[in-house]
């Protein structure tokens, strides 16, 4: 009871915070959004172009610190990895490619509903579909199999990027790029965006918060916990959405969305399923790679990647729609994610071997 | 009374292969992680299951006990 309260807790956390970045600067329904973020510093860091979503976002440096920061703290932090890392890099980008049919992770889908985006619940639809369709995988053996311990150093790069990335932002680098309009040029004063980052970063690795573990963990075990931080974040955003007079209830004209109900259904299906392959939503990704997990760290790098692809070979959906490259580029994924379910699953591995 | 060996797998690996340990084995588990988040979902897991739950910490690694 005493762990549910705390996952409640948390997720009444990241819901307020979320509301609260977006009355300090941040885009709409955009406190947090994961995939969003680390396209922003795909951009920043000049690895696409698109000169309206480019920005070092220090909340997605605060995550990976505060969980890094913490974890040491509790003696939790370990170094490991090796468990099929460029399966994890190609699945990570194929879960961006998703993400930006939709235009948001899963914690920006569910900010999004909790802002009257009904856009969103085609969304959540997609992703169950998507989570049902990994366990059925999971089901039948699938496993990126095991990591092993790693040297201590291997798991400090990844916070030291993120720290370096802090300094270079703080330090207002020449070579970064940074948007001047457009989503990118809309953000919350750096300390306020880093110390969100930080708290949500410590909260999430304490409680293990993770926004595809809750319908996957129903669907498997009819276990409740991390659900129940996923309706915590959309109740009190809501509830903050309301208060602040930004709840906006409908399916036309919401921010950074568009009312494609078939692509942000499939774009979702897409990041529900890789994500569960993956065995974290991009959130806890980003939490795992600060406490030494560097199978998470490559992930995190195939979702830069992935995004860095979506915007140069204009795969990315935009206000006034999904793409046709995008369209091509989900299913092509959606196949390929399959593909991969089957042949780290049992039957594969044993046909193999017989 | 064999261990399970579920250390280095991704969530929710570890859980799953408790539940299917107990498919052969009803009233005894004993599995072998490596994290605490692991450990912590195991535990959850087996006394949903009506299990009471023990920890044993070998070396970096934490074997859960699980009897009924």
């Amino acid at each position: 009871m005493k762990e549910k309260r705390s996952i409640i807790f948390a997720g009444a956390i990241v819901g307020i915070l979320s509301v609260l970045l977006v009355y300090f600067g941040n885009p709409a329904n955009m406190g947090f959004c994961i995939a969003c973020f680390l396209r922003d510093i795909a951009g920043g860091i000049g690895l696409h172009r698109a000169a309206v979503v480019q920005y070092i976002r220090p909340e997605v440096i605060g995550l990976v610190l505060g969980a890094f920061l913490v974890s040491l703290k509790n003696k939790e932090f370990k170094t490991n990895g090796g468990s099929s890392p460029f399966t994890r890099f190609f699945l990570g980008a194929m879960v961006m490619i998703g993400a930006l049919m939709f235009l948001g992770c899963p914690l920006r889908m569910v900010l999004r509903l909790a802002g009257g985006d009904l856009n969103a619940l085609l969304g959540i639809g997609g992703y169950a579909v998507g989570i049902l369709s990994g366990v059925l995988f999971l089901n039948k053996g699938f496993s990126l199999k095991r990591s092993y311990k790693m040297p201590s150093v291997e798991g400090y790069i990844f916070p030291g990027i993120n720290l370096g990335l802090l300094i270079l932002l703080l330090a207002g680098a020449g070579f970064l790029f940074f948007s001047t309009e457009g989503p990118g040029s809309m953000h919350a004063p750096i300390w306020i965006a880093l110390g969100a980052g930080l708290i949500v970063g410590w909260l999430a690795q304490r409680t293990r918060l993770c926004m595809v573990g809750g319908i996957r963990d129903m669907i498997l075990f009819r276990d409740s916990h991390l659900i129940s931080g996923f309706i915590a974040i959309l109740f009190f955003a809501f509830a903050g959405n309301v208060l602040l007079g930004y709840f906006n209830l409908g399916f036309a004209d919401q921010p950074i969305a568009h009312s494609d109900g078939l692509w942000n259904f499939m774009g979702m299906l897409l990041a529900g399923w890789g994500s569960v392959l993956l065995g974290g939503c991009p959130m806890r990704q980003l939490i795992l790679a600060g406490e030494g997990n560097t199978d998470s760290a490559v992930s995190v790098m195939g979702m830069v990647a992935g995004a860095a692809i979506a915007h140069n070979f204009g795969l990315a959906s935009s206000g006034a729609g999904p793409t046709a490259n995008g369209q091509i580029a989900v299913l092509i994924s959606i196949v390929l994610v399959a593909i991969i379910s089957a042949a780290n699953s049992d039957f594969a591995i044993r046909r193999a071997e017989a | 009374m064999n261990i399970i060996d579920a250390r280095g797998m991704s969530c929710p690996q570890p859980v799953l292969m408790t539940k299917n340990a107990l498919k052969t084995s009803p009233e005894l588990v004993q599995i072998l992680v490596d994290n605490e988040t692991a450990k912590g979902n195991i535990e959850r897991y087996l006394s949903h299951e009506g299990f009471s739950v023990e920890f044993k910490i070998q070396g970096d690694d934490i074997l859960v006990m699980g009897q009924k």
